[in-house]
């Protein structure tokens, strides 16, 4: 599956050169190469170096994924360069500094490159008044309906209004009227006079979604964005464009008008509809998502993340969600089924017990299971999931932690290999308790086609020999799983779990990235993180205990299971770690 | 006295004189390609050699030749930015995209002697390894690209194009492309752009200087019609000879499009800086003076972008005195001499060399909406300042034309024009723009704030506010 970390042959990055600037007269050493947008070593740019200084340039076309174009002009700074002498050496000021030549010219940050001994003016009362005029500028035709506007709160037009905005307009004429309400795409829509013409759009699409869809029409102060005639935006990350949109032209048609961006919560977590694991940001608010946006993190998914992935969340408010503990078809107490449930498993002969998985769960939740696994002897396997990939983000693999169900031992490399014995072990009467975690078992060969009409990301997944009738020759069927479901139907355990968005955990991705998740809202009703009520039944089955909290659960995993040694909670971060897989 | 001195326009004019290139042939055509051709390298001191090519180019810098286009950049120093080690194709473009209102020389050229421009493309790609060049030619001159197609027909069929060029072993093709129609293609990065066939957005420099990362992000020189056909002309007569036309620093001759208000408009052409804007306005052999009965009331010296001069403006001129010093030596606008250097100590330029002469009957207020209300349908877009600033100075210059001014617009409109150029924006477009707005409101501020004054008291009587104008645009 992937090159283990020690074969591979990496070459030492040559070291790069550093070079001193002077930014608003402080000195800084930075390399003088650094990547561009698409990674490539060039050299390091003024806004680059700013950057590192911690010294604010203002901006609107410039993003560091996307290639520069420098339109914007909200960049500007003055700048001088150390002056030559006759031959053509820098002249020395009897202090030993540089006599400094400065540009009658400003320059733009975010394309001028940065040259040994450059002074950089960012704060001088020429670069506020450019500023100023370029603010000016952008708002003279703008409709300023800031209050009906989705982008207010995180508008990059209301930010430097702040700082460099009039109170007051000197504009008397008439603006430009331009389309609004127009529809690019299934998931798109354009208000041509919010936009600023920055073309972060045109080019993300462009070089980064390989989909040339969108250009300029017009002339001038009429130019617009606009798609080719007949031609939808729509390419799997179209809503990408609205995230680096710096103001409120482009909108997500499923976000928009539904809440104000500052009322939002975010919580850093991690995309679960393919095993890349785009870091990603919730927003939501009393106890209810709103929208993923993507979270940058340049081992995983820069600044990106694919539309399927990003509108698959509304399963979580699902109003089907399991929230009461059964036992039998009857409401029951956590403490009471776990109870049963445990003295159920302590007394099952070694061998008897199966247990399903999900490559959905948690390397945590895995990693109980595997304990209990260990404790009864169990079988055990997960289910696959296959379907497209693609060259950016999306991957064929539609769990997000295949590799943690490997790594902790739930599955083989190749998964759903003991899907077969199971069967037999429940067809010979062996195997007579089974426990199923997130997995719809009962339900055979999604069609794949079906599922790309509903709102989860197409996928198939593999077809086995576990039907509802075989489940029906169980002992004990245990089920834990988010909606109610074929399978939970037939259970006589079903303990409600919660989603990933209800709990903390990692997952590792399928480039071996191990990556953590906060919690953003509660679950529903009774519902638990299945970590939590792990934690007890392998407590209550094994004896063994030490694990109440995420920290303590995920750090004494990373000590017995080999490919997580040395990772702490801590210290994988917010962005993860890539461990061998 | 000021006198043509016809270098590039030799022959256009005279009776009989055709495009084709027969015609061109019995007028010594295609003899300085052959020069070119026959140049040998050369050993110098301390055992260095100097290719034809080398030698070329050095005579193009040893004539001084500045852009026959609108910037008056050096053409020898232009061709030695050219980045030779890249390994990539270098290629030549010749900027037929004549467009700037006023101007209106490059079109004689094409129409009349195209194969001179062809030669001189020939010399410029020889002695600068190019292999594929293009001439841009402005969408609305069909009977030019028509021309050039036809001419360059028949060099191919005479063997100046095409492999092995006349047994020298040099191959060059040269294709015409013609614009669709956009101001902005002249500017020599956007007109890159229009050529591979995107929207004709300026590129930003750094890092796309056309010498390093031009067409196709090759190197590749741009330049003008009349320039690439004083190379044919340097070479003929050698560097050194060049240079002693015209004015030191401001050699050669010029093609002078001169419009307005004079009783003989048209093309002349003057060595530099041998002709002063009052002889080429008054002299009978040029302008042959104002209308009957007009006074001179400002000339706009460089094309339509340049700063206007004020009839009565004075200037401190640089001038060498007897003893070889430098003075400043008072000088009225009329009296400057028609170069690059005087014009740009004036506070102008000389830009394309199109001078427009507006005489007392001129509404100087509408003159300066006219030309703003070009640029405002001009300016591509891509860069905030311009795209904003353009349509801004448009409309309010449009409300002061229709009775809907203010006494005030004329500091708001210096405020608006202030916000543009300076290296605000990607091109020189932003200069363009705002230099007429800036130098019209300087030197005419108070018919502005006269106009503004008189629609504001009519508005009193009328009791009623500005209206706001919508501007049509195409």
């Amino acid at each position: 599956m992937s090159t283990a970390a020690t074969t591979e042959t990496k070459t030492a990055a040559p070291a790069i050169e550093k070079i001193k600037v002077k930014i608003d007269g402080r000195e800084i050493e930075v390399p003088r190469l650094t990547a561009d947008w698409s990674g490539k070593l060039t050299p390091m740019t003024m806004i680059q170096a700013c950057e590192l200084a911690k010294t604010d340039v203002p901006h609107y076309c410039w993003h560091p994924k996307l290639p520069v174009v420098g339109n914007c002009r909200m960049c500007l700074v003055e700048f001088g360069t150390p002056a030559l002498g006759p031959d053509r050496k820098p002249v020395i000021n009897p202090d030993g500094t540089f006599k400094i030549a400065k540009s009658p010219r400003p320059a733009i940050a975010c394309a001028t490159p940065i040259s040994p001994g450059m002074e950089i003016y960012t704060k001088t009362p020429a670069v506020k008044q450019m500023r100023e005029g370029v603010l000016e500028s952008l708002l003279i035709n703008h409709p300023l309906d800031c209050p009906i506007c989705d982008q207010a709160g995180e508008c990059k037009l209301q930010e430097y209004s702040v700082d460099y905005g009039q109170s007051a307009s000197r504009f008397v004429e008439a603006k430009v009227h331009k389309p609004k309400a127009v529809d690019l795409g299934p998931r798109i829509m354009l208000d041509a006079e919010r936009c600023i013409l920055c073309t972060r759009c045109i080019r993300f699409t462009r070089d980064i979604a390989k989909d040339d869809a969108l250009g300029i029409i017009n002339r001038g102060s009429y130019n617009t964005i606009a798609t080719f005639p007949g031609m939808p935006f729509d390419n799997n990350y179209t809503l990408n464009t609205v995230d680096v949109c710096p103001v409120g032209a482009l909108t997500s048609k499923d976000f928009r008008f539904q809440m104000r961006a500052w009322f939002l919560k975010e919580t850093k977590s991690v995309c679960t509809s393919c095993a890349t694991g785009c870091s990603v940001l919730f927003g939501s608010r009393e106890e209810k998502i709103y929208r993923y946006t993507p979270r940058d993190n340049d081992a995983v998914n820069a600044s990106w993340m694919c539309d399927a992935g990003r509108l698959n969340y509304k399963w979580i408010a699902r109003a089907d969600r399991l929230k009461d503990v059964l036992v039998r078809g009857q409401k029951s107490t956590w403490t009471a089924a776990l109870n049963e449930l445990s003295d159920k498993l302590k007394k099952a002969p070694v061998g008897s017990v199966a247990i399903i998985a999900s490559a959905r769960q948690t390397n945590e939740e895995l990693w109980l299971i595997s304990k209990l696994k260990a404790k009864l002897g169990a079988i055990s396997d997960s289910i696959a999931r296959v379907g497209d990939a693609d060259k950016l983000l999306v991957s064929a693999d539609k769990n997000s932690n295949t590799n943690g169900a490997r790594l902790t031992g739930i599955c083989f490399t190749e998964m759903g290999v003991n899907l077969q014995p199971i069967t037999d072990g429940i067809e010979s009467g062996k195997i007579k308790t089974l426990i199923v975690f997130g997995e719809n078992i009962a339900k055979h060969g999604v069609n794949k086609e079906k599922l790309r009409d509903s709102e989860t990301v197409g996928e198939v997944v593999t077809e086995h020999s576990l039907t509802p009738e075989l489940l029906a020759k169980l002992e004990t069927l245990v089920v834990s799983d988010i909606h109610a479901n074929e399978t939970t139907k037939l259970a006589h355990f079903v303990l409600p779990g919660a989603t990933h968005a209800e709990k903390r955990g990692s997952f590792t991705n399928g480039k071996g990235r191990v990556q953590k998740f906060m919690k953003a809202v509660e679950a529903p009703g009774d519902a638990r993180a299945e970590w939590e009520f792990l934690h007890d039944l392998v407590h209550n089955v094994t004896g063994q205990n030490g694990f109440v909290t995420i920290e303590g659960l995920f750090n004494q995993m990373a000590k017995e299971v080999p490919a997580f040694s040395g990772l702490t909670w801590q210290a994988i971060g917010d962005t993860g770690v890539t461990v061998q897989i | 006295m000021a006198q043509e001195y016809k270098l590039i326009l030799k022959h256009a004019d005279e009776a009989g004189y055709t495009p084709d290139i027969e015609c061109y042939l019995r007028h010594g055509g295609y003899d300085t390609l052959k020069k070119a051709f026959a140049f040998q390298t050369k050993t110098l001191a301390e055992g260095k050699t100097q290719t034809p090519q080398e030698q070329l180019r050095q005579e193009v810098m040893t004539s001084g030749l500045r852009g026959r286009g609108g910037a008056g950049f050096s053409c020898g120093l232009k061709w030695s930015f050219v980045d030779r080690k890249s390994g990539k194709p270098i290629y030549l473009i010749c900027n037929a995209d004549e467009s700037e209102p006023g101007t209106f020389k490059d079109r004689q050229i094409i129409h009349k002697d195209p194969h001179q421009l062809i030669e001189g493309m020939i010399i410029s790609c020889f002695a600068n390894d190019v292999k594929l060049a293009y001439i841009y030619i402005r969408g609305e001159m069909p009977e030019g690209a028509k021309i050039l197609n036809a001419a360059l027909k028949e060099a191919r069929a005479k063997g100046f194009l095409g492999k092995n060029i006349l047994g020298s072993g040099f191959d060059c093709e040269i294709h015409v492309h013609r614009g669709a129609g956009a101001y902005i293609c002249g500017e020599e990065t956007g007109l890159i752009e229009s050529l591979e066939g995107k929207r004709p957005y300026p590129r930003i420099k750094p890092p796309y200087f056309p010498a390093v990362l031009g067409l196709w992000m090759c190197p590749t020189i741009v330049n003008n019609v009349e320039t690439l056909c004083n190379v044919k002309h340097i070479v003929a007569m050698g560097g050194a000879e060049f240079a002693k036309l015209g004015t030191p620093n401001n050699t050669g001759t010029r093609i002078v499009s001169l419009s307005g208000h004079v009783k003989k408009p048209g093309y002349y052409e003057i060595e530099v800086g041998k002709a002063t804007l009052r002889e080429l306005i008054e002299d009978s052999k040029f302008g042959g003076g104002l209308r009957d009965g007009r006074k001179l009331k400002a000339i706009i010296p460089g094309g339509s972008s340049s700063k206007v001069l004020k009839a009565g403006e004075k200037f401190k001129l640089k001038k060498k005195d007897a003893e070889g010093k430098d003075i400043l030596v008072e000088t009225d606008m009329l009296d400057l001499p028609y170069d690059f250097d005087s014009l740009a100590q004036a506070g102008t330029m000389s830009g394309s060399s199109a001078i427009i002469v507006m005489d007392d009957s001129v509404d100087i207020v509408g003159a300066l909406a006219n030309l703003s209300e070009f640029y405002a349908h001009e300016s591509c877009g891509q860069c905030t300042p311009c795209r904003e600033g353009s349509l801004w100075m448009n409309k309010t210059l449009h409300r002061l034309t229709h009775g809907e001014g203010r006494a005030q617009d004329a500091d708001y409109l210096v405020k608006i024009a202030d916000n543009i150029p300076g290296g605000r924006t990607i091109c020189a477009f932003g200069e363009a723009c705002s230099w007429p707005v800036q130098s019209f409101l300087a030197k005419f501020k108070d018919d502005f704030v006269a106009k503004g004054k008189a629609d504001e008291e009519r508005r009193a009587k009328e009791t009623s506010e500005p209206k706001k104008l919508e501007v049509a645009h195409h």
